[in-house]
């Protein structure tokens, strides 16, 4: 009877419309189920990244572009920079802004408006990176102290959330900066120079399900994922960066072992993509 | 100030204390009258305070959760808290600080206690230096206790960082502007972090000493939390004699899970 009413509903509207919460549930379960074999939903070892491509100059009119595909995720990065006004507090240095947001096209959960925390908080560790390895030398980006610098302009757009967008978006950045000029020409500043740039900062980004770690969260295992620690290294490999995110806690153990591997898959990555 | 040549001059730092050496706390429990439960917390030259009001009614009403309460934090620094005058109301660090403040607290709350009602956490830094949101975090996680939110334990919040290659516990703002890095923590009494974010430079073996350095300092300033704690409600109990004061009623303060 039960099973008879079930397929009158089902064949009337076409698909049941099963609720985000339901879903969520469900995702959990198979997630987690998963995860006590040992196993990933997408086949992968639990220290494994998806495959990353990165194309570089995608976009002609910016001063510096990328386009990073991790697995289903995709971001274009994109690297404006024009003569402005140094802060008062730093005369002699160029500015950095970092902007991020999750635009409604890039998945059915990102609503337009101001950008939110979750936006914002990815912004400014895709920033934080960039600026605590001191990768770009912000003292040559000085035309004339206390009147002119160069402003850099990092734009991250997120075009389709596959999950990870931190890493992503942090290794879009820094490769786009990575071949950006500065577009001395247009302003009368003399030849067009490179962005002077002194390292490589990496971001690795791990979740905790269930007490397990996984590297490079899939987007239905960061749905479920009680915590995600972001690690930036350089390529000294040093830290310039950190960031917990979520509400479930870790222990010492878990976090120093998410920066063992999130150091080695820094250099990795490194090593096969942004060589200088 | 232009930026000192040396920070720390035989062992000693320039404010005089040593590197494992956290600032002067002061705390204040129920400052409030209409609050539910509230805090004042001076750590350093860092002035905060923190009111909690719940559980009660979620408005906006989507927001609410049908199986547990919503928490919300809104961190927010006065005007007049820093040097140069902060614009009012909220920007892109405050709405960052306050997201990883909330989840630097959720955890040890019961919010399966709550469905359908909010846990509201207000921070105010009315002076600022160095250190602002984890003295939010412990301010506010006394004044949970104090409205007599059921939680598992106490938070306590300090950070690391390391000036002339040094490792410092609980940086103040000359070497949180000049030193080498900087790095929030916050746990339980028990070990489990909570709250972690870093920049600056350090290596594997300096973070790895770092944590444990900031788990000792999270650990001392548990003590003095509690301490504030029992201090607010034994005097409410009037009892002359050295009964723990938390032997009723109030067992889910004192009752402090780990010891």
């Amino acid at each position: 009877m039960i099973i008879h009413l079930f397929r009158r509903v089902h064949h009337k509207s076409g698909v049941m419309p099963l609720s985000n919460e339901i879903m969520a549930e469900l995702r959990k379960d198979y997630i987690y189920n998963l995860m006590i074999k040992g196993e990933r939903e997408d086949g992968r070892a639990f220290d494994q990244y998806r495959e990353l491509t990165i194309d570089t100059n995608v976009i002609e009119k910016a001063e510096g572009s990328a386009r990073v595909k991790l697995g289903d995720t995709h971001v274009v990065v994109g690297v404006k920079i024009q003569p402005g006004t140094p802060f008062p507090d730093t005369p002699d240095q160029g500015v950095i802004i970092t902007n991020l947001e999750l635009i409604p096209l890039a998945s059915p959960v990102f609503e337009s408006g101001p950008p939110r925390e979750d936006a914002i908080e990815l912004a400014r560790v895709v920033d934080r990176g960039i600026r605590e390895s001191q990768s770009i030398d912000l003292s040559r980006l000085c035309v004339t102290a206390g009147e002119k610098v160069w402003m850099v302009f990092i734009d991250v757009h997120v075009l389709d959330d596959g999950g990870n967008i931190m890493d992503a978006a942090s290794l879009g950045a820094i490769a786009a900066l990575m071949t950006a000029k500065l577009p001395a020409k247009r302003f009368d500043l003399g030849e067009d120079t490179p962005v002077p740039m002194r390292d490589v900062p990496v971001a690795v980004t791990a979740v905790e399900i269930g007490g397990s770690i996984m590297l490079d969260p899939s987007l239905n295992e960061q749905s479920i994922a009680g915590t995600k620690l972001t690690v930036i290294s350089n390529q000294d490999g040093a830290l310039s960066g950190m960031q917990k995110s979520g509400v479930h806690p870790l222990t010492t153990e878990q976090i120093n072992y998410i920066v063992d591997i999130a150091i080695e898959k820094a250099k990795e990555i490194r090593e096969k993509f942004l060589e200088i | 100030m232009s930026k000192p040549e040396k920070l720390i001059e035989n062992g000693i730092r320039l404010d005089g204390r040593k590197p494992d050496e956290l600032r002067p706390i002061k705390i204040k429990v129920g400052v409030l009258n209409r609050a539910d439960g509230s805090c004042y917390f001076e750590f350093g030259g860092n002035k905060v305070i923190a009111a909690v009001y719940g559980p009660r009614e979620v408005h906006p009403r989507h927001q609410q959760k049908s199986t547990s309460a919503v928490v919300r934090y809104r961190y927010n620094m006065a005007s007049f808290s820093v040097e140069e005058r902060k614009r009012p109301g909220p920007d892109r660090r405050s709405i960052e600080v306050s997201k990883v403040s909330r989840e630097a607290l959720e955890p040890v709350i019961f919010q399966e206690y709550f469905p359908r009602s909010a846990i509201d956490i207000f921070v105010e830094v009315l002076q600022a230096d160095a250190g602002t949101r984890t003295a939010g975090i412990n301010a506010a996680s006394i004044a949970l206790a104090d409205a007599g939110i059921p939680m598992k334990s106490l938070v306590s919040a300090c950070a690391v960082g390391k000036v002339d290659d040094t490792l410092v516990l609980d940086l103040n703002k000359d070497e949180d502007n000049y030193g080498q890095a900087d790095m929030p923590i916050a746990m339980t009494p028990d070990g489990k972090i909570t709250l972690l974010q870093m920049d600056g430079h350090l290596t594997r073996d300096e973070f790895k000493e770092g944590l444990e350095m900031a788990k000792i300092g999270c650990l001392a300033i548990h003590e003095m939390q509690k301490t504030a704690l029992i201090e607010k409600y034994s005097s409410q109990f009037d009892e002359p004699n050295d009964n723990p004061p938390f032997s009723t009623g109030s067992s889910q303060i004192g009752g402090d899970a780990v010891e």
